[in-house]
């Protein structure tokens, strides 16, 4: 007998189930399928400006900080005004996505470099897929559009976001997932990032920048 | 076969922490969780209905696991991934170092995992020549000691900031021996340099999983540094590690765990990287791996299903039953001699080795009552230790001078009118004699107890004839 069928023989031994129980596998179908909600909370809800508040302000409790800018256009201007205020270099990478290819860079002196991260970087900017205004995090996905590598290697990471990108809760996040890839099926990472990267294994002291980045600016498109 | 235990050892391995100072000095630091965990639960005021519905959740996984697996393998597969089934630890073993060999791995970075404590898979690794290096910093911290993790999401809790300028003093020999390591943020700088040249030449990589989500067949997990990010979208290879109760049928299911988690172990409303990973990297993509594998382990798990113990298998690995221990507050998590301390460790550790070998660990709890009060999947963890206490009982397995002394205790128990004209004398006997000092600092018959501390005088009434008498007074 294989492992397989050795550790299915268990489960159900176990639970003193047959393997055909035409009720436990419509259980099963339904929940898959109708996927149900159970408790929202209240927090992330809201109409479009306070699920923006709720966001921003619980962005900046984990340490994000969070810059608000009119139009698409206004982003470069405002990444290069940050980089600059932190005597940061004036670099930057990322990926193909049209939002962010699309944007006025040649108006800055930075220095653009496209694709995934090859681990030296120092600045990065990637476009959120959503954000969560109940805990402030930012929801981003694999592929060449931004380069899953650049939200973890560069230093400082920029993550440009849409207002009307911004939903309620992991849940409404889901079903854009679900609306964008279709049911059951995901890219091949979803990142959910909440603060910059941080680590509290000396002697419980949080410090920031473990393995991630030591910085997370996020730059909210008006909209 | 599983990783060895210290276990039996249990009593004087309490000794040992009780008298080591530096540990002692280290352990306080592990209360911080307390009033963390408290404000975070307070901020949100849905929590405890989240914890309800987190209960049923799982639940209702665990009474359709087989279906659900069957569920998750199909979709893992669907997306371009592999799933292989091991009974124990050594079949775990086996099937990574057989990924590892096929692709002629020489470096194996890891996320933090504790089901790879549970099988030893770093010692095994290293025997086959692979060199298998832990990003997490606790993780790597101890690594360089040759030690194991004290506790299960803070691995190097006892370990104090000096232990770390010296271990990394000794292991990072080609750097500067006179570079400042006095700042914590120096130490963290350091340790991000060195495993960032880990993590870029690393051909394998092997994460655990918080989550496996049947509905997309997607493995989850939940981390702070970034490390298990690095560790599963650089290399060739991801292999996720993780036991079958880790299935969860949907991702809104996740949602309601996920609030919980967070919380419950370090206070944070959310980890800041949730990760989602389902199968291999896709045509286009410019990064992720080439490979996905999923090793799914049993080792005891599905026998534990519908049993006494079957409420074990909700737990999510938060830590927030050890955080609130007593017992773990004095001694820490070595102690209790295998892979997982604390409340959840004395329940988990006689099912996975057995309660020959880890009985005494279920004896270690005074019963307060903390561990399930603060048990995001509400798990009863103090009425499944004294389940073990009772086959531990039944099997013999006490020692003869407790068994008398419970057997004892018992025959006065059953018979209320006996214990009480044993015990009213006795106690005003003792407050007679302990009345002028207030306490013993020896008493007969009780030298495990006063050997470590007084006994407190009894006030003279039993509390039953105190409480008698109050009754009387309010009828």
């Amino acid at each position: 007998m294989s492992a397989r069928d050795e550790i299915f023989a268990s489960i159900r031994r176990s639970l003193n189930v047959g393997s055909v129980d035409a009720p436990r596998r419509d259980a099963v179908a339904a929940r898959l399928a109708q996927a149900p909600v159970g408790i929202a909370p209240r927090r992330g809800h809201g109409d479009a400006s306070e699920r923006l508040a709720t966001f921003k302000s619980e962005a900046e409790r984990v340490q994000a900080t969070v810059a608000e800018v009119a139009a698409a256009a206004d982003v470069p201007a405002e990444i290069a005004r940050f980089l600059r205020e932190n005597n940061l270099p004036a670099t930057l990478r990322f990926g193909d996505d049209p939002r962010l290819a699309d944007m006025p860079w040649a108006a800055t002196a930075l220095e653009i470099v496209r694709g995934p991260s090859e681990g030296d970087d120092l600045n990065a900017v990637s476009a959120a897929f959503a954000a969560v205004a109940e805990t402030g995090t930012l929801v981003l996905v694999s592929a060449p559009d931004n380069p899953t590598t650049l939200n973890f290697l560069p230093d400082n990471h920029f993550v440009v976001v849409f207002a009307a990108d911004i939903v309620a809760d992991a849940e409404s996040v889901f079903s854009r997932l679900k609306a964008v890839y279709g049911a059951g099926a995901l890219p091949r990472t979803v990142n959910f990032i909440t603060g910059p990267s941080r680590s509290a294994d000396i002697e419980q002291t949080l410090l920031l920048g473990a393995h991630g980045p030591r910085r997370l600016r996020v730059v909210v498109v008006a909209g | 076969m599983s990783v060895a235990s210290t276990t039996p050892r249990f009593k004087d391995n309490v000794h040992d922490a009780l008298n080591d100072q530096r540990l002692q000095g280290a352990l306080p630091h592990a209360k911080n969780f307390i009033a963390k965990r408290a404000d975070a639960a307070v901020r949100l005021p849905e929590f405890e209905a989240l914890r309800d519905s987190a209960r049923a959740i799982k639940d209702h996984t665990l009474a359709h696991l087989d279906l659900y697996l069957e569920a998750y393998e199909r979709k893992v597969v669907e997306a371009g991934g592999h799933v292989h089934y091991a009974r124990d630890s050594e079949e775990a073993v086996d099937i990574i170092l057989g990924i590892c060999k096929a692709r002629d791995a020489k470096v194996v970075t890891k996320g933090k995992s504790m089901v790879s404590e549970e099988i030893g898979l770093n010692a095994a690794l290293e025997r086959e020549g692979i060199n298998a290096v832990e990003t997490d910093l606790g993780e790597y911290v101890i690594q360089l000691r040759g030690e194991a993790p004290s506790h299960i999401i803070a691995p190097a809790i006892h370990v104090t900031r000096d232990d770390i300028e010296a271990d990394f003093r000794r292991a990072h020999r080609d750097l500067a021996p006179d570079r400042d390591l006095s700042q914590p943020e120096q130490l963290l700088s350091e340790a991000r340099a060195i495993l960032r040249d880990r993590f870029l030449s690393a051909d394998v990589g092997v994460t655990g999983a918080n989550f496996l989500v049947a509905e997309t067949g997607t493995s989850i997990i939940v981390t702070n540094e970034g490390n298990g990010d690095l560790t599963q979208i650089l290399p060739k290879v991801h292999i996720v590690l993780a036991t079958l109760e880790k299935i969860t049928p949907t991702l809104n299911d996740v949602a309601q765990i996920l609030r919980l988690l967070g919380r419950s172990a370090t206070g944070q409303d959310m980890s800041v990287y949730t990760t989602l990973s389902t199968g291999p990297r896709r045509a286009h993509d410019p990064d992720g791996p080439e490979e996905y594998h999923v090793v799914l382990l049993d080792n005891g798990r599905s026998a534990t299903l519908g049993g006494p113990f079957a409420e074990m298998l909700r737990c999510i690995r938060c830590g927030a039953c050890m955080n609130h221990c007593p017992v773990y507050h004095a001694v820490g998590g070595h102690a209790y001699g295998w892979v997982y301390p604390g409340p959840m460790g004395a329940v988990l550790t006689p099912l996975l080795i057995g309660v020959a070998e880890g009985g005494q660990l279920p004896n270690a709890s005074t019963f307060c009552g903390r561990c399930e009060a603060v048990c995001p999947m509400r798990i009863p963890l103090p009425k499944l230790m004294r389940r073990w206490r009772e086959r531990e009982f039944e099997r013999r397995l006490t020692p003869p001078m407790a068994r008398a002394g419970l057997r004892l205790w018992a025959f006065f128990a059953k018979r209320p009118t006996l214990y009480r004209l044993a015990v009213e004398p006795a106690m005003r006997a003792l407050g007679r004699v302990g009345r002028r000092r207030g306490r013993f600092a020896w008493l007969p018959f009780a030298g495990g107890w006063t050997r470590w501390r007084d006994f407190a005088a009894p006030q003279g009434a039993t509390f039953q004839s105190r409480w008698r008498a109050r009754s009387g007074a309010v009828k």
